[in-house]
């Protein structure tokens, strides 16, 4: 029971570290630029893809294939960025959401055209031993999950606090008017913030990839939806909260589909995020706004 | 100074009442003349059930000023409700019928009742998430009861609404629409609209605003709920996963093209954005990349320079329905 | 009975004591200042009357009826209206509908007779429409109630705010800075005004405002707040000559 337990646990740790990578990517962008970026799910979905073409069609090793995807997702956040967010960053917030929302069935339907339907299979390009401690068995690929994610974390709260950029993209995030007014490139910091956030998701799509070994043109939106949900869960705007959120929700889930129900395990997790929110309305770690009379 | 013009609400009624006449004749009309294929024949009871969901929506998310997205769910539940119905009830099709939009309804309101005291604490995009989980929730329970037969979902329901029914479709439809127009301006819908503008000044001029966004969601929920039993007994099969969150951004998309708090704009935009996949079908694959980008496009221009010196409005609806002043009064 | 009788009324947030021992007693017909420097606590009092805040002590009695720990709506119908520094009008709705929207505690019908407009509606709708134009009539705002509230200058609509708090038939109205913004003209309009209002829909008056010209020239008692305290009371002329009012303006 107790081994059970422990690779739940661990099976959850490495599920929620994905979701908190996703999260990492809706969490920031709203940060900065107050909206919901709902194709961020399809950019794993791209992710994922790319890899399949550096790998299976270009025969790329490894290393330079994970590269190449990277690279890939950080362009297309950005022209997205540029071509369809852009000229809204003074539109009502609801007209940028529906935005997105086209953005994301653009993808989709792109890659169902190029891709096709039936999905496609995937080998890892993962090859790690698992390894036995006290009985629990930790899969290869979990191990990488762990330690990739663990890696990315350090380096983004390092950059987001100590360097020059990442002040900035917090300063924007604080007061985009005040941040203007005392010298930063707004558009500049946008622009690298959807970049950085592509980039966590191809990280998360290799890494969701190599797990699920299988392709098709929606498998972001799932992932894409509950990041979503995991960043709201921590506090929409929060990175520490977005790293706590995705790796509740993950626990959350495996638990609830080891030992409750599978088919149940999807309103478990919302009726978690409902009650966090209505104990506390902005989530674990975010601030909580009050208007002034 | 512009002379006052003064407000005739009956015949304004008198003209949204023709306007009502004139399309059902001109549906019968293209009907009966055999202009409409089976295809198209085949849109119209989808149209009228899109047109509902989206003028119930408006009410949320254009009126109370809360976005939701989880209007599926509500729809769900009429669906699922009315469709047990006439399954297990053996009576005439009206009585069968009749039952079913009630109970669909009311079920659904109930729902909305549940899900509206959430929003009493929070608002913006943390309401939107908790209306999304809803959703999530209402469809995964639907997955896993055993009266709704899990993810195969219901047969065999009765096809009560299917294209011959179109008149009775059209006059319930008719009816929600004015129903919520009705509401709309009046002094419930005025103190809808108020918090949607500043909850704290409707809170001062002695409006229990927690009882209106409540209310609002319950008479949404409801309208979407009679929405859910024409489909259900449209297309005599149910499936949980017909109504996810995707199916909720569908809504919401009417919405928003047609012009937030514009009921006129929300049913042209559910007639066009209905029949436009079916327009494109021919297209194939390439339908769905269509209609992303028309969206975008559209998103785009709506909010461009270029719309602002044509028009002095910024949505479909506004095209058609109210007019805007934008001239400022002079000092 | 007075009409509003404030017993030592106060709020903390957190440390800070906001407000502190704040006494008032208005009778009917009055019209009252309170002035204080910035950052004193004058619009704190203000949503503590109106139940914003809920005061952490002390007792607020309406004609009668106790009001703290009520919400703000019960409040609004116990008789108290009430401005705002920053103008909180209904943007997108019209001049009329903005003042219609107040009438909603004063005619009545119910949601069935609005969805199958009964005659009962549309009585009470044109009794509404009759009401609120009776009083944008007051500020000259009847001309242009099919305006959106938002394409308003910024006088009128400070003007349109009054009209609307009025339109909830107060007892007692507050006013917080109603001149704020206004040029002297319009000012000195807004003074005739609210001596119109006072003397002809029966109601107190209890305003914030900055406009010494304003509060010398309307106003017949004046409370001064600083630091969350009253230091000062009484007759206007005495009080802003009074020299612990000039040293919390002007500093020693």
């Amino acid at each position: 029971m107790l081994t059970n337990i422990l690779e739940q646990l661990i099976n959850g740790l490495r599920t929620g570290s994905i979701y908190a990578l996703i999260a990492l990517g809706y969490t920031m962008v709203y940060g900065i630029a107050k909206m919901i970026n709902f194709a961020h799910g399809d950019i794993i979905m791209v992710g994922a893809y790319a890899l399949y073409v550096a790998v299976a069609l270009l025969h790329l090793p490894a290393i330079p294939a994970v590269i190449f995807t990277c690279v890939v997702c950080a362009v297309l956040g950005v022209i997205i960025e540029r071509i369809a967010y852009k000229p809204l960053r003074n539109a009502p917030r609801l007209a940028v959401l529906i935005t997105a929302i086209g953005v994301s069935y653009f993808l989709q339907s792109a890659s169902l055209i190029i891709f096709k339907a039936t999905p496609i299979p995937f080998q890892s390009i993962i090859n790690v031993d698992s390894i036995n401690i006290g009985g629990v068995t930790i899969s290869g690929i979990t191990i990488v999950t762990l330690v990739v994610t663990t890696i990315s974390m350090i380096i983004l709260t390092f950059f987001i606090n100590k360097t020059k950029a990442g002040s900035a993209m917090r300063a924007v995030s604080e007061d985009m008017g005040a941040a203007q007014l005392v010298g930063i490139n707004v558009n500049k910091t946008i622009t690298m913030t959807f970049a950085i956030g592509s980039f966590l998701a191809a990280v998360a799509g290799i890494l969701y990839i190599c797990q699920y070994q299988s392709l098709k043109p929606t498998m972001g939106a799932l992932p894409g939806i509950k990041a979503f949900v995991a960043a709201v869960l921590g506090g929409i705007g929060s990175i520490p909260g977005a790293m706590l959120g995705g790796i509740v929700l993950g626990i959350i889930e495996s638990f609830s589909k080891a030992f409750i129900s599978t088919e149940l395990s999807d309103a478990i997790v919302f009726s978690v995020l409902v009650i966090v929110l209505l104990v506390r309305p902005s989530g674990f770690l975010g601030k909580k706004k009050s208007e002034k009379v | 100074m512009e002379n006052l013009k003064k407000k005739f609400a009956g015949k304004k009624a008198l003209t949204n009442l023709l306007f009502i006449v004139i399309s059902y004749a001109i549906i019968t009309f293209l009907l009966k003349g055999g202009i409409l294929n089976r295809q198209y024949t085949s849109l119209l009871v989808p149209i009228a059930v899109n047109i509902i969901l989206a003028v119930s929506l408006n009410l949320i998310t254009g009126f109370l000023g809360e976005l939701s997205l989880g209007h599926a769910g509500f729809m769900s539940i009429g669906a699922y409700v009315g469709a047990l119905i006439t399954i297990n009830m053996d009576a005439p099709e009206v009585v069968e019928l009749a039952i079913a939009l009630i109970a669909g309804g009311a079920v659904a309101a109930f729902f909305g009742f549940i899900i509206g005291m959430p929003v009493l604490r929070l608002n913006g995009d943390y309401l939107a998430i908790v209306t999304l989980g809803f959703g999530e929730i209402i469809k995964s329970i639907l997955i896993s009861l055993e009266i709704t037969n899990g993810a195969k979902g219901l047969q065999k329901i009765p096809l009560y609404t299917n294209y011959k029914s179109y008149t009775l479709v059209f006059i319930l439809m008719a009816i929600s629409v004015i129903a919520i127009t009705n509401i709309v301006n009046s002094r419930h819908g005025r103190a809808i609209c108020s918090i949607r503008d500043n909850s704290i000044a409707t809170e001062s001029i002695g409006i229990n605003v927690s009882r209106f966004k409540v209310m609002a969601f319950v008479i949404s929920a409801f309208f979407a709920g009679i929405a859910g039993v024409l489909y259900a007994h449209n297309v005599g099969i149910l499936k949980p996963t017909t109504f996810d969150y995707n199916k909720s951004i569908e809504i919401l998309v009417i919405v928003v093209l047609g012009g937030m708090g514009s009921i006129r704009g929300s049913i042209i935009a559910a007639v066009i954005l209905t029949a436009l996949p079916e327009l494109l079908r021919g297209a194939d694959d390439f339908r769905m990349l269509l209609y992303a980008v028309v969206l975008i496009i559209i998103m785009l221009f709506n909010h461009s320079k270029i719309k602002e010196g044509l028009y002095n409005n910024n949505t479909i609806g506004k095209l058609f329905g109210k007019k805007t002043d934008k001239k400022k009064v002079g000092e | 009975m007075a009409l509003l009788e404030v017993n030592n009324l106060g709020i903390s947030f957190g440390g800070l004591r906001a407000v502190d021992n704040f006494n008032i007693t208005i009778e009917k017909g009055d019209l009252y200042g309170l002035i204080g420097p910035n950052g004193a606590g004058k619009t704190t009092v203000f949503n503590l009357l109106t139940g914003v805040y809920v005061p952490t002590d002390g007792s607020i009695v309406l004609d009668g009826v106790k009001l703290n720990g009520k919400p703000a709506h019960d409040i609004c119908k116990c008789g108290m209206a009430r401005t705002f520094q920053n103008i909180r009008l209904f943007d997108k709705m019209s001049v009329l509908d903005n003042v219609k929207t107040a009438l909603h505690n004063q005619v009545k019908y119910s949601l069935l007779s609005s969805i199958i407009r009964t005659p009962a509606y549309f009585n009470a709708e044109r009794n509404m429409d009759k009401k609120a134009i009776e009083i944008l009539k007051v500020f000259g705002l009847d001309r242009i109630c099919e305006y959106k509230a938002s394409n308003l200058p910024y006088g009128m609509q400070r003007k349109l705010e009054i009209a609307r708090a009025l339109a909830t038939n107060p007892k007692l109205l507050l006013l917080d800075e109603p001149a704020a913004g206004m040029n002297p003209t319009e000012t000195q309009e807004l003074m005739d005004m609210i001596r119109f209002i006072r003397d002809n829909f029966d109601i107190a008056v209890l305003l914030i405002e900055h406009d010494m010209n304003l509060v010398l020239g309307i106003c017949e008692q004046l409370k001064v707040l600083d630091y969350g305290r009253i230091i000062a009371e009484g007759d206007p002329v005495k009080v802003v000559n009074d020299p612990r009012v000039i040293t919390a303006y002007l500093g020693e």
